[in-house]
């Protein structure tokens, strides 16, 4: 519920989730035009829990992620012209061009690792966790990971060992698999015989709580309990925040399905229809907080969009800073292979 | 011609056809590029002996493994390369040794498969090629065929041997056609094919770096020189002897493969060839491999640090000197 937030959160909010969604489209389609290569992963669907998650923790905190960390790390306030950069390989990327999409990080951020190896950030959280631990200093640590982590054994070495020892995790599952829709042909999505994640965490002895994750406040309600218990010293919880993943990631879908978000759907300015009515109107988290905001009067329609207008500009220079960037020299090719 | 995807996915259907004990453990062996839907036939056809597993590597290979050991021929794919990591203790420290510990009481015919190599924009963890690592396990057999007549025939042999089998196909070889096997049969393990004649320098490669060899000859042709390419196909076991005898007609040696270069294949060749051919050699061997550093995203970072038909031909000179 957006009254729970205080006015001046939720437009903040509202700026992290369009930032992301700005940024995300705007790398669809320079994929699309062949402006970079390999596969990738947009968190198209998901904005309100990173978003909701980032705003809970702290500076010091160390966070872990994923192939899919677009939205982590601007979320966390990274530079979406550092971040394009780094997406189109250029030597003024967040990386130097050395990791590309699949592991934009920033250590000054609090990223300890961005891992493309599925559950990878689960075990690499915990030993986050374990770095807060020793040094005491009320830091907690944060994996972000997706269903899909949970069917490595990785995982489950990892979950025991912080139950085991009371680490300071909170174990982020976004779990995109669950009602996500797929053009023809499925993406892989969760292969799990259990029905509940939440059970594999339960069985280990580590607290849990599942939310929707389309819902900011109710993200934002639960991960911040859920780090104040980290916080006080009570070991890990797991959260699992119910998502959407939708469209497109390269090679399976390309296509940006529902296109560019059109905020008038949530002014009410535009009609909504179509196969993916039911999207549009309830579930896409960035059209469903702001209707909740534009819902306020016509001023914060108003507002809505100025603010819409600002950060689709902040994308575009983003992306002319990226594209003007240079590439690495091939020199350089040799250099941070030893610290 | 047929494409090195098509020709793999010929010989599983063949494979399953010909022995009921054959199974698949994993069906996404053409990654999720364009060519993935060859394998509807397959899955179509041979329902009942599919099962793709969840993202579980280790938890794929052994059920795998387990299954040789009692008695069927599985068939594991481990996707990308990369991730044949999370199975390493079952491809290096399960499977292969089961055979000599049980005093040959227990083999495991089982067959890995894995897309290896830089396929472009993969960066430092999808952009692994393990088999140079895995040629330092003794008790398994790899293959890492180039063309659509080599992986058809070696997918044949790794179905029939008792053996634990990696098969490394490169991401990059799937659209590359060549000629189709003619006769569709087993190409036996162990036994280099010469791709192609020459009188003054041998190239030995495998896998997707055949190609670039191929490539250079052409290249170095162009300018006097004549090379000969061995395609060793298979890793393990080597054959020693035709390389021998190639770099005996020819008394040069340029060794090309794609993992980083210590203790890599190309490594184990030279030194093969210095132990005992050492006398054959008219200019020291020289190796074109990938350098000792993680893959880089940024194109023209991952191409100063990968092999290519240039770097081949700039390797062939020198030794020509």
């Amino acid at each position: 519920m957006t009254q729970s937030l205080p006015d001046d959160l939720s437009w903040r909010l509202m700026e992290t989730m369009l930032t992301i969604r700005r940024f995300e489209e705007a790398v669809l389609r320079l994929s699309k035009a062949g402006e970079f290569r390999g596969h990738y992963h947009l968190y198209i669907g998901q904005e309100a829990t990173g978003a909701a998650v980032m705003a809970v923790l702290e500076p010091r905190d160390r966070i872990t992620t994923t192939h899919r960390n677009h939205g982590h790390i601007l979320a966390r306030g990274a530079d979406p012209g550092r971040a394009m950069a780094e997406i189109l390989g250029r030597a003024s990327g967040l990386n130097g061009g050395r990791g590309g999409t699949l592991h934009l990080s920033d250590p000054k951020l609090g990223f300890i690792s961005t891992s493309g190896i599925v559950g990878g950030c689960i075990s690499l959280g915990v030993g986050a966790g374990y770095a807060c631990k020793r040094k005491a200093d009320g830091s907690i640590a944060v994996a972000f990971f997706g269903d899909g982590a949970l069917e490595e054994g990785v995982s489950f070495e990892a979950l025991n060992i912080a139950s085991l020892w009371k680490l300071p995790v909170l174990f982020l599952c976004e779990n995109n698999s669950s009602g996500s829709w797929a053009p023809g042909e499925g993406y892989p999505t969760l292969v799990h015989a259990s029905s509940d994640l939440r059970s594999i965490a339960q069985s280990l002895g580590i607290k849990t709580v599942r939310v929707d994750g389309a819902d900011l406040a109710a993200v934002r309600a639960a991960a911040s309990d859920a780090a104040a218990q980290c916080r006080r010293g009570e070991g890990p919880i797991f959260m699992e925040a119910v998502t959407t993943r939708w469209p497109g990631s390269n090679p399976l879908w390309p296509e940006a399905v529902t296109g560019v978000t059109d905020m008038r759907m949530a002014t009410g300015e535009l009609a909504i229809e179509g196969e993916h009515r039911d999207w549009l109107e309830h579930h896409d988290p960035v059209l469903r907080f702001a209707r909740q905001l534009a819902g306020t009067g016509v001023a914060a329609k108003t507002r809505l969009h100025a603010l819409d207008a600002v950060m689709s500009a902040r994308i575009e220079n983003a992306v002319q800073f990226a594209r003007e960037a240079p590439l690495p020299g091939a020199e350089s090719a040799f250099e941070h292979v030893f610290a | 011609m047929q494409s090195y995807a098509e020709a793999l996915v010929d010989a599983l259907y063949d494979s399953l056809a010909a022995d009921a004990r054959v199974s698949l453990i994993g069906s996404y062996v053409l990654g999720l590029g364009p060519q993935r839907h060859l394998m509807d036939r397959v899955r179509k056809d041979f329902r009942d002996r599919i099962d793709d597993p969840p993202t579980s590597e280790a938890g794929a290979a052994a059920t795998g493994i387990g299954a040789a050991m009692a008695g069927i021929r599985p068939f594991v794919d481990l996707g990308t390369g990369s991730f044949s990591y999370l199975a390493w203790s079952q491809l290096t420290n399960e499977a292969p040794v089961s055979y000599y510990m049980s005093g040959g009481k227990i083999p495991v015919p089982v067959t890995f498969h894995l897309l290896h190599g830089v396929r472009g924009g993969g960066a430092a963890q999808h952009s692994h090629s393990p088999q140079s690592m895995l040629c330092n396990v003794p008790g398994l057999e790899i293959a890492a065929p180039s063309t659509a007549a080599d992986v058809y025939g070696l997918v044949r042999t790794a179905f029939m041997s008792s053996n634990p089998t990696v098969i490394v196909s490169h991401a990059k070889l799937l659209p590359i056609a060549t000629p189709a096997a003619d006769p569709k049969r087993p190409i036996p393990f162990g036994h280099a094919d010469i791709k192609r004649r020459g009188r003054d320098i041998t190239i030995v490669a495998n896998s997707l770096m055949v190609h670039l060899s191929l490539a250079a000859a052409e290249t170095l042709a162009r300018e006097g020189i004549e090379a000969e390419v061995v395609d060793v196909r298979t890793l393990a076991p080597l054959d020693e002897t035709t390389i021998l005898e190639s770099v005996g007609r020819t008394g040069r040696l340029v060794v090309v493969d794609e993992c980083p270069l210590r203790c890599g294949f190309a490594s184990e060749v030279s030194a093969s060839v210095v132990e005992q051919g050492f006398d054959l050699l008219k200019a020291p061997i020289r190796r074109v491999t990938r350098a000792q550093v993680p893959v880089p995203y940024s194109p023209p970072l991952e191409a100063a640090l990968t092999p290519d038909a240039e770097k081949i031909a700039a390797a062939a000179r020198k030794v020509m000197e």
